[in-house]
């Protein structure tokens, strides 16, 4: 099975019934995208799969043949990154690469009601959200790399 | 420039936001098995036969005689087994272990247990095993009840309360040098060294590593001790290392909650609102086994009178055993769930007088020089009022109060506090230890203190940086592991800043003065290593009677006022948060952004207790073990939230500082009910959900019918 | 527990036809976004251990005006139902519905089609698809039916697909009158439906279901009767009652269920 993981083209030899979460981590050694429920309602596993956030505990291998799938790892110094830490909108930790990846897809320019809306989908257990907010929203007019 | 009191950059790195920080999960070791767990199906009763229905090949399996000491999860009382021998107490309860090299093995095998069930019980209020009782006597409450101008009663509930780190609970055992080493998802090193010494016998080579700890809230306090000694006898029978994670179900099946409670009160008054006489009873369901039950109970009753002065009280406190999974440690520990009753009583009582919520909470609210429950004089770092008052002011509320009046909006407000540290004379006997270790380059912190998402790492360097009076980025902080830093107590109890701090500081000053006008740099260079390691010295003048509950209970307290505002859909009952004003004092914040990250993080906790969140008990076990039935809040559920820390200086905390973690879960749930009483709804119990809500709204709108009225039955007859 | 994925075996057909010619040499569950299919493995609720994998089949993902007729692919996602301005013109409560189902994550796997053949009473987009008088388009091999959306549920979680059958498309005919969607989640966002309502206001033919009160989403006719001809809301609130079946569950109670269903249907029509 090949797909497109964070740039580069991948095969792997799993179940196609695999969860897309346990290639990520055990085959691909990738184990920034975290699980917290494997019920698809924390988002902690949130990728992106054609630039759309997904679940990655509730995609099947089958169904990432040929497409684009960007994981944390494919993250390089991007601002989200960096504002996570110093607005402490990571606390523990454990939560912080799906909360980026889905608000990533949000772009930099997202109000805040928008920002609510879009991460409605990954909870936090530590933070209450305000400090996620506050790093998201300062995206705006930073430099994003390409 | 000095390091506290300034949101420097935190000394987590950035892994955690490149998905580079390793959690127990993330770690693999060559040859590693996977481990899973057997467990009962019933609530109580013994097991019959047990029966492998797969081919053995390749599994490791072990049961309670493989344990080669004890067969006691060493805590508090020596009454839980690592696994059953034949009585099983609750549902979910570890039985048999096995583990394999695939998981997908593991996962399809199939164990057959056959039980002879027993009836269990489910109720606490029927509960004859009393786990621990506790007095609090002060003056003379019968006589000052007999001679109140008014009496106010009545029944408050709190449920269980699951702690949904998003993290699930995991170890894995490393089999090393005969004994083993743990490297896990774990708030307190230490008690996993307790808790294997007693499975393993002494002697045996025991190390605990703690992996990034994807939050704890309590949950990973004691209960981290069962994964271990599980993945512990595993590793040993196999030779090889073994990581037990749980899934989501499992974790929340299985492992501990916060305890429901049933607080009553019966409070004395003068007619112009002074509190004269308090009598308290607290019930806690313990669940199936001792573990922290004791600790929580202490605690609850302590905070059980609220922050006020009252001269006459008697609070009375039982935690009883019933046939569910053992409840444990949750921020807050018991605090919550009696300054919700407190709290909702009071307004009651400012019902009962004709008073506003404010004036009868201005008018009774402890200051300094008054004495507590247990008759501690509170002193100057006390700021009950402050809080009070500066939250009125800050909402709003009394302007509010009035506007809102006739609409589906409603405002409420809590005043609460929160005692930091071992209750009374516990940081004597705990010991606790800290260690300084010069490096070339500056100081490296080596305690047992964990880093679950709150921030110790970047706390306690400020704390030593500017103590020794160096650069904050000169400051390493040791990984938690048993084998290298000090034990310096658990990660527990609001008492890693106020305490750990606090000896880290003084070993700062020890070795500044050991430095002899050197920098660490220059010192190291010329004299080479250097280590400082210093004891915890609780100040002098804390004085605790632990067989009668007197005396100083803490050295000092955090103090909080919630205000929320809220509106009631009228179809629905759905309530929408908007705007929640928290004013906490807890002596300075070290790092304002940390501090201020615990009051939201705690807040929304206690939201979700208040209204979403709801442990469903079905045969003695939470029958919606899922994060799609329980539901902690989203973005969407969450109001803006006002945060306002004011400071008040404990003069014996590190640069002044208290605890914090825990008070913020005080005060939300009963300012949520407070604004829905505001709203006409007499809700005495959380979670407030829309269902319960529907009910006591329509008891109130149905005339005089009391047969079916209400959450609870009125009980409570102002006199 | 965790289903040994050793033990499932999924079908990859490349387009529609081999799909229905899979499905008709031996049973095979049809997967779309599998937004259900592991929670219900792991929760042992679902038996089937044989997939068919019908998630690459882009033909069943247009959505287009045919005549009058709004025809949505049975994958299209609720993502495409938000951001598709044909859907917002014409069926804005499907829109709705698609919002405030999951998060964005399960907005972009979840399909119209897999909420409709999972058959969970609780199914957010079901209630809007029964007031809008939607036909399903079936297809086996032996060729296709339409089947009224309103006809197709027989029991709890059964309907009248046959197992050699797919749902292939949603016709939508064009509705009449102001369209209401309220759900009633157990939270704000990211929550199960404890009882959610569609509605179209049409004075003379007012349609109404609910989802979550009976064990099939329910068209509450005698309730649209009861308003068609006039009678007082109060008078179409007790003929609602007696048309719900509501349960108690680990979300909800019968007796919330109820009390709510009678104030939303007073709010939809004083509306």
């Amino acid at each position: 099975m090949k797909f497109i993981l964070n740039g580069q083209t991948t095969e792997v030899a799993a179940h196609p019934m695999a969860r897309l979460l346990d290639v990520l981590r055990e085959e691909c050694g990738l184990t920034g995208t975290k699980e917290g429920c494997g019920e698809g309602e924390c988002g902690a596993c949130t990728v992106l799969i054609d630039g759309e956030p997904v679940c990655s505990c509730l995609v099947p291998l089958a169904q990432v043949a040929g497409k684009a799938v960007v994981s944390i790892e494919g993250l390089h110094d991007h601002p989200l990154q960096q504002l996570f830490m110093s607005e402490v909108g990571a606390q523990c930790g454990i939560c912080t690469p799906g909360m980026i990846m889905t608000a990533l897809s949000l772009g930099p320019a997202a109000s805040l009601d928008e920002v609510k809306t879009a991460l409605a989908g990954n909870l936090c257990r530590c933070t209450g959200y305000p400090a996620i907010y506050r790093a998201v929203l300062k995206w705006r007019g930073r430099a994003t790399p390409a | 420039m000095t390091a506290v009191g300034r949101s420097v950059a935190r000394k987590d790195g950035i892994g955690k936001a490149t998905g580079e920080a390793r959690y127990a999960d993330d770690l693999v070791f060559p040859g590693m098995l996977f481990g899973r767990t057997i467990r009962s199906t019933i609530p109580r009763g013994r097991i019959r036969s047990l029966e492998l229905k797969f081919d053995p090949a390749g599994f490791t399996v072990a049961d309670y005689r493989d344990v080669p000491h004890q067969n006691v999860v060493a805590l508090i009382a020596d009454d839980q087994p690592f696994l059953v021998e034949r009585e099983i107490r609750h549902l979910a309860e570890p039985i048999l272990l096995l583990a394999h090299a695939d998981r997908e093995k593991l996962l399809a095998a199939e164990v057959a247990i056959e039980y002879e069930s027993a009836e269990p019980l489910f109720d606490p209020e029927r509960s004859t095993v009393v786990f621990k009782a506790i007095e609090i006597h002060k003056g003379d409450p019968a006589a000052a009840l007999a001679a109140a101008e008014l009496v106010v009663d009545g029944s408050y509930r709190t449920g269980h309360q699951e702690h949904v780190y998003i993290e699930p609970n995991g170890v894995i055992a490393v089999p090393e040098q005969g004994g083993v080493t743990i490297y896990g998802s774990i708030q307190c090193p230490f008690y996993v060294v307790k808790a294997l010494k007693s499975l393993l016998g002494p002697d045996r080579h025991l190390r605990v590593i703690q992996t990034e700890t994807g939050g704890g809230f309590g949950g990973k306090e004691e209960y981290p001790s069962i994964l271990a000694g599980h993945a512990t006898l595993l590793a040993l029978k196999s030779g090889r290392p073994v990581k037990l994670v749980y899934d989501r179900v499992e974790d929340m099946l299985a492992t501990t909650k916060r305890h429901p409670s049933i607080v009553r009160h019966r409070t004395g008054l003068t007619r112009d609102g002074r509190l004269v006489a308090m009598e308290v009873d607290v019930l806690l369901d313990g669940g199936a086994y001792v573990t922290l039950s004791p600790v929580v109970l202490s605690r609850g009753c302590i905070h059980a009178a609220g922050p006020y002065r009252c001269e006459h009280l008697h609070i009375s406190g039982r935690a009883v055993m019933t046939n569910t999974p053992p409840n444990g440690a949750f921020r807050g520990f018991g605090a919550p769930q009696t300054e919700f009753a407190i709290e909702v009583h009071m307004d009651r009582i400012a019902e009962a007088l004709g008073m506003d919520p404010v004036a009868v909470r201005r008018l009774n609210a402890l200051r300094p020089g008054d004495t507590t429950a247990t008759g501690q004089t509170l002193r100057e770092d006390s700021s009950a009022l402050q809080v009070l008052e500066t939250a009125v002011e800050r909402s709003d509320f009394l302007a509010k109060r009035e506007l809102f009046r006739g609409s589906n909006r409603g405002i409420g407000l809590s005043l609460f506090y929160h005692g930091a540290g071992f209750t009374g004379s516990g940081e004597r006997t705990l010991k606790s230890r800290a260690k300084l270790i010069l490096t070339p380059g500056g100081v490296r912190i080596a305690v047992g203190s964990t880093e679950i998402g709150q921030g110790t790492r970047t706390m306690h360097a400020q704390i030593v940086a500017d103590a020794l009076g160096i650069p904050y980025e000169n400051v390493e902080v040791a990984q938690p592991d048993t084998a290298i830093v000090s034990d310096s107590g658990p990660t527990v109890a609001s008492r890693t800043c106020l305490v750990v701090g606090k000896i880290l500081e003084e070993c700062a000053l020890e070795l500044k003065e050991r430095l002899g006008g050197l920098g660490p740099a220059e010192y190291y260079a010329r004299h080479g290593e250097l280590t400082i390691e210093r004891g915890y010295q609780l100040p002098d003048w804390i004085q605790w009677d632990e067989e009668n509950y007197r005396g100083d209970a803490y050295a000092t307290y955090g103090w909080g006022c919630d205000v929320v505002e809220l509106e009631l859909d009228p179809d629905t009952f759905e309530v929408k948060l908007h705007q929640l004003t928290a004013v906490q004092e807890f002596g300075r914040p070290i790092h304002p952004a940390l501090a201020r990250g615990q009051i939201e993080g705690g807040t929304v906790q206690g939201l979700g207790y208040a209204l979403l969140e709801r442990v469903v008990m079905r045969e003695g076990a939470m029958a919606n073990a899922q994060l799609t039935n329980y539901t902690i809040p989203t973005t969407l559920d969450t109001p803006d939230i006002d945060v306002v820390m004011l400071e008040n200086p404990y003069p014996g905390g590190p640069f002044g500082a208290k605890g914090l973690g825990e008070l913020p879960m005080d005060g939300p749930a009963p300012a949520v009910v407070n604004a829905l009483r505001h709203l006409g709804l007499d809700i005495r119990e959380i979670p407030a959900t829309p269902e319960l809500i529907d009910q006591v709204a329509t008891a109130a709108a149905r005339p005089r019918d009391d047969s079916k009225a209400g959450s609870r039955p009125r009980e409570d007859s102002p006199a | 527990m965790r289903t040994a994925i050793s033990t499932l075996d999924l079908a990859s057909p490349t387009s529609l036809e081999h799909a229905l010619q899979l499905l008709h040499e031996e049973p095979r569950t049809p997967l779309a976004g599998a937004t259900d299919l592991y929670v219900s493995l792991n929760f042992g609720t679902l038996p089937s251990r044989r997939f068919l994998d019908l998630w690459p089949l882009d033909e069943l993902r247009g959505i287009s005006v045919r005549g009058d007729t709004l025809v949505l692919g049975a994958l299209v996602t609720y993502t495409a139902l938000i951001r598709s301005p044909l859907v917002g013109e014409r069926l804005p409560m499907l829109v709705e519905a698609a919002r405030q189902i999951g998060g964005l994550q399960i907005q972009n796997r979840g399909t119209l089609g897999g909420n409709i053949a999972n058959a969970s009473p609780a199914g957010d987009a079901l209630p809007v698809l029964a007031v809008a008088d939607a036909m399903l388009v079936l297809r086996s091999l032996a060729g296709e039916r339409r089947v009224p959306f309103n006809e197709f549920y027989t029991g709890y979680r059964k309907s009248v697909l046959r197992p050699d059958e797919l749902i292939t498309a949603i016709e939508i005919p064009p509705v009449e009158g102001a369209q209401y969607f309220r759900k009633v989640g157990t939270r704000a966002a990211q929550a199960i439906s404890k009882l959610v309502m569609a509605g179209v206001k049409h004075p003379r033919a007012p349609r109404i279901a609910f989802g979550s009160v009976a064990p099939t989403v329910l068209r509450v006719r005698k309730t649209e009767r009861a308003l068609a001809d006039g009678a007082p809301l109060e008078e179409a609130v007790a003929i609602l009652a007696g048309e719900l079946a509501p349960i108690d569950d680990l979300r909800s109670s019968a007796a919330y269920r109820r009390q709510v269903a009678g104030r939303l249907l007073r709010r939809f029509w004083n509306s």
